[in-house]
């Protein structure tokens, strides 16, 4: 665990880069940690997803699948590959400010 | 006052948690229904073996109900539904059940119908699936006429039962094409949506170096979006391709359709959400799951199964006392991984503990952890008789309990 700066705000990250404490998290680390990624700009859908990805592990302390969040968050599969490129599930983890997804076992 | 417990599914399961329960306790005391839609009982780890001629496909099979000790009622139906409200499920046939505790058994099913095109052209002529019976045999059939090519495993996405299997599938090929003299004309992908081969670190690390001494390619993070079996291609949700001449895909997986029917009663891949040590359903107090219909952070395997049997029938008893449910899951799982040419690893692994090297069940145990051996393998062909005639009467095995043994085993030092 290292504490780095995002966004001008200092935060707990993991070696991939994944915020260690939610509650550190902002909306401008989001904007930040999307840009890196390659995500010029967070469009509502965007936000959709992450903030439901956000809500879901506060509530139950484990993040979607992919596929769970193809059926709940409103944005079907395919559009979240193409808003999230390569690992959807993954990238809005990230910018939703929570832990790497372990998710499949 | 008779109680009624009703086991939705005659699996690995229903069917020992059933027979544990009946040993246990008088016809007077508690009656025991359990419900399934045939009376086909797979042994599933034998499918792994069906493609390559290892095992007779009629070999794996025999009647459910023949699995359950007398005093144990069994329905041949589909089940409509489970209505929490009523403590009832609603059958196929019309008739229902009412129960004091309701256990939730059924397995996950292959779900094909998801992955766009999977069901089009090619099923069943370049892409199959071993994951049943009938996908197995037809394999075995392309396998024996396969002439040398391009072999593609593809894992749709998680998650999946017994998470080795595609890996051992392709040690088996490599083998298989080996013998048949092709090898040197074929190759064997393995695709899969993870980011390493298996989904804990460290055997992953292990299994990948064998897959790289065999020559087996991996595709990671590969999320199989469509398949095309007429231009034999695999497009992954990202716009990569795969190409392949022969298929070999572990479909998408989900809970039993019921489960989906049910208010209530599943999340929406239609696993049942589950307290992952005591196995009491987060529905209702009085439902309880096991197996591959939950949705617990372990490995959806029969090892796992067994292991949350016999917790799960403690906690059962509890239950129907009165009693608080002191009996705790620790997400034990144990896996031979069959690696060709008459060799196997083994893992062993719970939720807080990732499957490392060593020696099991102790220290002094005779079967290698994570390493090659002809004894695991040994051991893995033993098992079956073992399942049969030890695990689905519920009878305890000797030296492999519910709680993972850690004497024996080299766990990284603490970063």
């Amino acid at each position: 665990m290292t504490t780095t700066l995002i966004a001008e705000k200092p935060v707990d990250v993991d070696a991939e880069g994944f915020l260690e404490h939610p509650e550190q998290w902002t909306e401008e680390i989001a904007v930040e940690i999307a840009r890196e990624a390659g995500i010029a700009g967070l469009t509502p859908r965007h936000w959709q997803v992450v903030r439901f990805m956000r809500e879901r592990f506060l509530a139950t302390g484990t993040a979607p699948t992919i596929r769970a969040l193809g059926k709940e968050s409103g944005v079907p599969v395919k559009e979240l590959y193409e808003l999230f490129p390569k690992g959807p599930a993954k990238l809005a983890a990230k910018i939703g400010g929570i832990p790497k997804p372990h998710g499949c076992i | 006052m008779t109680k009624r417990l009703v086991v939705l599914g005659g699996g690995t399961g229903g069917t020992l948690l059933a027979n544990r329960l009946r040993r246990h306790s008088s016809e007077d005391e508690l009656q025991i229904d359990v419900v399934d839609r045939d009376d086909v009982h797979v042994y599933q780890p034998g499918l792994l073996f069906v493609p390559f001629g290892l095992a007779d496909p009629a070999g794996i099979v025999r009647s459910r109900r023949a699995q359950l000790r007398s005093g144990i009622g069994f329905h041949e139906t589909e089940v409509e539904s489970v209505a929490l409200a009523d403590n009832r499920v609603l059958l196929a046939d019309g008739a229902s059940l009412p129960y004091d505790v309701l256990v939730v058994a059924s397995g996950a099913r292959l779900l094909p119908e998801e992955t766009e095109g999977l069901l089009g052209a090619g099923w069943n002529e370049s892409a199959f699936t071993f994951y049943d019976l009938d996908g197995a045999t037809k394999l075995r059939d392309a396998l024996a006429r396969f002439d040398g090519g391009r072999l593609v495993v593809d894992i749709a996405d998680m998650p999946i039962k017994c998470p080795v299997a595609p890996i051992e599938f392709a040690f088996l090929a490599d083998w298989f094409l080996r013998r048949k003299g092709v090898r040197d004309r074929s190759e064997i992908v393995l695709a899969t949506p993870l980011d390493g081969c298996f989904t804990k670190p460290v055997a992953s690390k292990h299994l990948t170096h064998l897959l790289d001494e065999k020559g087996i390619e991996l595709a990671l993070e590969f999320s199989a979006g469509s398949v095309d079996g007429a231009a034999r291609k695999l497009t992954s949700y990202d716009g990569r391709e795969v190409a392949f001449d022969l298929l070999a895909i572990i479909p998408i997986h989900g809970g039993a359709a019921y489960v989906d029917r049910s208010e209530g009663l599943g999340d929406s891949l239609g696993f049942v959400p589950t307290d992952p040590t005591t196995l009491q359903s987060l529905a209702a107090p009085n439902v309880f799951a096991l197996g591959d219909a939950t949705d617990v952070p372990t490995s959806k395997a029969g090892s796992v199964t067994h292991f949350e049997g016999e917790i799960l029938g403690e906690n059962i008893e509890r239950f129907l006392a009165g009693r608080e449910l002191t009996a705790r899951f620790d997400g034990h799982a144990n896996c031979f991984v069959e690696t060709g040419f008459k060799k196997a690893l083994l893992i062993d692994f719970n939720y807080d503990h990732e499957p490392v090297p060593g020696r099991f069940p102790t220290a002094a145990g005779p079967l290698p952890l994570l390493r090659e051996s002809h004894l695991n393998h040994l051991g893995k062909l033993a098992f079956q008789s073992i399942y049969w005639h030890m695990l689905l009467p519920g009878r305890d095995l000797p030296f492999v309990g519910a709680a993972m043994p850690t004497a024996g085993k080299r766990y990284p030092a603490a970063a």
